[in-house]
């Protein structure tokens, strides 16, 4: 269909009506071989000088055949990245209302204090008077963390937020051993992320897992019954996975510690409450906080993030190496045990040096910048954007829980019911829209799950174009346009990918060509 | 608020919508206790980016940089130049503020770079088999050891004396969870005799080279030793830049290779962020820990990259999973991934001569100080001295005199009496004569 300009009209026309060209690229959308199919032997994108060692000192161990890497110049490597990236969805580029994961805006004041060299160009193992505002920078981060919290101490050095699980688990079991109690189980919900488990099972717990009731929320009843003088601790989600508060927490956090057991908290949605609720208030005894939502330092792809564990003073002794203390001279690293100060007891190292400086320099930006009414702010407006698409499209999604929800609105398969176009197409077909789609299955308590958190960064504008689309779409789902969702997406860079291939027969590095290779041998 | 697009009046459109009196209605489920007031934190209210600058440059100005002064310390962290294009290529959009590629028709960008990533790591270690990275060398070393005892069923692992002593810490933290780490004699400069150790409970060895004193060492005899008794070889590389000269961890015989990619694309950062390289053999692929972008095709035909195997994640497979492991170091691999494209084959070769070539000129000019000895007899970038007097007080004077000569082995290792006088020093491309002279000067007036 064109419209009076002879323009396509429809989403998707300029795809169909294009003819396929001679170079396979499509105006802006550039297909890009690997790296290791581009360049020449010889060429480089470093100049660096060619130094003869006339005799070296490698003790005999020198590498015999060559590495394999191509040779690109500088313009080449730079094309083939820039392409590569054009390849991405972003939140710079669109709403990404990926529950579970806050996509939130990334300030870049934030990468531009990072890349300090009083901050980028520091050696961890320099001597310490050479690095005091590093470690002031340390300390002040951990004064923001242990108050909004409500806690008395933090942990600085796990890498991630499953780093930081392992480093409360970890910190729990040595109290456990202080008080000479072997305790085996660790009570995890079934709407908890997938981490939760395997953090439990890695540092040695069985796992147990507590029901949720129809309501969304964890059973408390159930939870309590299944407390005893074997459970260590809770991993509890608060506000959990399903996007509610857990309204009973501090009930449920008295009946576990009198159980004799620790309560962790998995802090991964504290962007809900920061700056209005400290879970130290609510009886946590270790929480991580993932310093890549909350506090927005970039997710860069995956990673690299951030999970620096706030714990109680029940466990603050146990916490690993290193510590961070001051005293008149300034601020000192503790790195070894015999060091530790007295009535402390630190249980082991999570990772070499002292965590993600990195990160820690753009999150203490983030605070700086917010300050507490600015944190308070973007909680409140992150629960109030979630609701706002709660309430605009539970007319025609289907919402499996009543009431309000915090920072994520989660939606089930039901309103699809009958329309052949699965969680999966739906969210398939956003792609073409223009959207990232939101969490699919997940959490696993609901069926067809669709987790939508739009973050506080995006205008209100912005919410109320993505509630049209979204209300349309389901429109057309269930005026039965299957083939537009089933073939979803075709306007990416790629339709659907087989996955099943990915996984029976493994491709997980480039290797040349067989007639490629003898070519050129 | 600069970064908060709502405004008041926006907030109250969507209330009504919603149906709710004012936010605090929609806070409604957390009890009235632990709810609290703004003043209840204790902390400052928000402020312009011009003052945000100001405190943090502050702070910054009060550490000395890497690049401010002679400078030479290593032992698993190594300052080296990255071009601008990698971090001009990092802070793209579209790399820096995207998500893990679970969706991916929208995440190619991602999926191929890391791709990429795996078979350079693959090559450069010597390997089947590389995975989209770790937090960093030293988790990336006790996974290692937790593979290894699934693998072989077998409890224990044995820890070279050579082994960083963090990440000899980091693992037995770890590997003492579900089996031991037994941790081999301390011998600075020396190979020593760990084979002996190794009997039918033992999983892996962990063997660094060049070790934390800079000794390269031949893995060859040890590998032989582990797989004779049906144990596994664990490789750990924290100068990266070194198997641009010497044989690969593969080549010599090794099953896992745990290695830290920092020196690749990343900068100091204070310990981190850095990377974590992660390759084993092709028949442990299914035991390996963390992501894995695997090449398919799409529905009309065309190469892509997917996510794959993650029947083996925690969120697929919960307690059951090989590793608990969720983010990766997705951007450190990819500034790791254009540096070495960068450089190619002869500017990674040519890198790793100059790197070696500085640190032989400055071990010989050093050494000639009385009083000084070497003690690492093979190494590449990095060696250590034996000093008249405790090293840890000569680098503190130093580094008054604005020479950061190095890490003392005592930092690393207290509780080693031998190591009171070790100094460990690392010369990489960065270093210039004149760094090199200042050095010998400064040193040479501390120890006299």
């Amino acid at each position: 269909m064109m419209n009076k300009q002879g323009r396509p009209s429809a989403a998707g026309a300029a795809e169909d009506m294009a003819p396929p060209t001679i170079s396979g690229d499509r105006g802006l959308d550039h297909e890009e071989p690997v790296i290791f199919e581009l360049g020449r032997p010889g060429r480089t994108g470093v100049d660096i000088p060619d130094v003869q060692i006339s005799e070296n000192r490698l003790g005999g161990l020198c590498r015999k055949k060559p590495i394999g890497l191509p040779g690109l110049s500088e313009p080449e490597v730079i094309r083939h990245y820039v392409r590569l990236s054009r390849m991405n969805y972003a939140i710079d580029s669109g709403l990404y209302p990926l529950g579970s994961c806050t996509m939130k805006h990334n300030p870049r004041l934030n990468e531009k204090m990072a890349r300090l060299p009083g901050f980028g160009d520091v050696h961890p193992l320099q001597p310490q008077q050479t690095v005091q505002g590093a470690l002031a920078l340390i300390s002040e981060l951990m004064t923001w963390l242990t108050r909004l919290t409500g806690m008395p101490a933090v942990a600085m050095s796990p890498k991630a937020g499953a780093h930081g699980e392992l480093c409360g688990l970890l910190t729990i079991r040595a109290a456990l051993a202080a008080r000479d109690e072997r305790r085996t189980r660790i009570l995890v919900p079934s709407s908890a992320h997938g981490t939760n488990p395997a953090t439990a099972a890695l540092a040695g717990f069985t796992v147990d897992e507590v029901p949720a009731k129809d309501d969304g929320h964890v059973d408390a009843d159930a939870l309590e019954a299944m407390l005893g003088p074997d459970v260590a601790a809770i991993m509890l989600t608060n506000p959990n996975t399903c996007g509610l508060f857990e309204r009973r927490m501090k009930e449920i956090a008295e009946h576990v510690h009198k159980a004799g057991a620790y309560f962790y908290c998995d802090g991964a949605n504290f962007n809900a409450i920061a700056g209005r609720v400290r879970p130290g208030d609510l009886g946590v005894d270790a929480m991580h906080i993932n310093l890549h939502k909350t506090f927005s330092t970039p997710h860069g792809g995956g990673g690299p993030g951030a999970g620096p564990v706030v714990l109680s003073s029940a466990l603050a002794p146990f916490a690993p190496l290193p510590l961070l203390v001051s005293d008149a001279q300034g601020f000192r690293l503790i790195e070894h045990e015999d060091d530790a100060p007295n009535g402390t007891k630190p249980f082991g190292r999570m990772c070499a040096f002292h965590g993600q400086m990195g990160m820690f320099v753009r999150a203490l930006a983030y605070m700086l910048s917010h300050g507490a009414d600015g944190i308070r702010q973007a909680s409140e407006d992150a629960v109030l954007s979630a609701n706002y698409i709660l309430a605009s499209l539970k007319d025609v999604m289907s919402a499996p829980f009543q009431g309000y929800c915090m920072h994520e609105a989660l939606f089930d398969d039901s309103f699809l019911q009958g329309t052949g176009v699965t969680t999966l197409d739906f969210a398939k077909a956003m792609i073409d829209e223009g959207y990232h789609p939101m969490t699919m299955y997940f959490p696993l308590v609901v069926h067809g799950a669709m987790l939508i958190e739009p973050t506080e960064s995006e205008s209100k504008e912005s919410l109320d174009r993505f509630i049209h689309v979204l209300r349309e779409m389901t429109k057309e789902a269930k005026a039965g346009q299957r083939e537009r969702f089933e073939g979803a997406p075709r306007l990416a860079p790629r339709r659907r990918l087989d996955e099943t291939a990915a996984a029976r027969n493994p491709v997980l590095r480039w290797k040349p060509a067989v007639g490629i290779k003898q070519a050129a041998e | 608020m600069r970064y908060l697009p709502l405004t008041p009046e926006d907030r109250t459109a969507m209330l009504t919508k919603i149906g709710a009196r004012s936010v605090d209605a929609l806070f409604r489920d957390v009890p009235k206790e632990s709810g609290v007031g703004r003043s209840a934190f204790a902390l400052p209210d928000h402020q312009g980016e011009l003052e945000v600058e100001r405190a943090l440059s502050q702070l910054a100005s009060r550490n000395i940089a890497g690049g401010a002064a002679p400078f030479f310390c290593g032992a698993g962290a190594y300052r080296h130049h990255v071009p601008a294009a990698v971090d001009h290529l990092i802070q793209r959009s579209e790399f820096l503020t995207s998500y893990t590629p679970y969706q991916p028709e929208i995440a190619q960008g991602t999926l191929q770079y890391l791709f990429e990533f795996q078979t350079q790591v693959a090559l450069l270690t010597g390997m089947d088999v590389a995975n989209a990275s770790l937090y960093d060398g030293s988790t990336a070393t006790a996974e290692a050891v937790l593979m290894a005892q699934r693998i072989t069923r077998r409890p224990k692992a044995i820890l070279s004396g050579g082994l960083h002593p963090h990440y000899a810490q980091t693992t037995r933290t770890l590997a003492a969870l579900a089996g031991k780490a037994v941790q081999a004699p301390v011998k600075p400069g020396k190979v020593g005799d760990i084979a002996k150790l190794i009997d039918d409970e033992t999983a892996c060895v962990v063997v660094q080279t060049p070790d934390v004193f800079g000794l390269v060492r031949d893995l060859n005899p040890l590998a032989d030793a582990a797989h004779a008794k049906g144990a596994l070889l664990v490789a750990v590389v924290t100068e990266i830049i070194s198997l641009g000269l010497l044989e690969s961890p593969g080549a010599m015989g090794a099953d896992i290779v745990a290695a830290e990619g920092q020196s690749i694309g990343n900068g100091l950062n204070f310990g981190g962020p850095y990377v974590g390289l992660f390759a084993t053999r092709e028949k442990y692929l299914r035991q390996m820990p963390g992501r894995l972008s695997g090449e398919t095709r799409d529905a009309a035909g065309k190469r892509g990259y997917v996510l794959t195997l993650s029947t083996r994640e925690q969120h697929i497979r919960r307690e059951k999973a090989t590793s608990n492991i969720c983010t990766n170091s997705g951007l450190c691999c990819l500034a790791f991934t254009i540096h070495l494209s960068l450089l190619g084959e002869e500017g990674f070769r040519r890198l790793a001569r100059a790197n070696h070539a500085r640190a032989v000129a400055l071990a010989e000019q050093l050494s000639k100080i009385k009083g000084v000895s070497l003690v690492t007899p093979a190494f590449f970038n990095e060696f250590t001295l034996k000093l008249p007097k405790p090293a840890a007080a000569v680098v503190d004077a130093l580094a008054a005199d604005g020479v950061l000569a190095g890490v003392p082995a005592s930092r690393l290792m207290p509780q080693e009496g031998q190591t009171r006088d070790l100094l460990i020093v690392a010369a990489t491309e960065t270093v210039t004569d004149q760094d090199c002279d200042a050095l010998v000067k400064a040193l040479t007036k501390g120890l006299a």
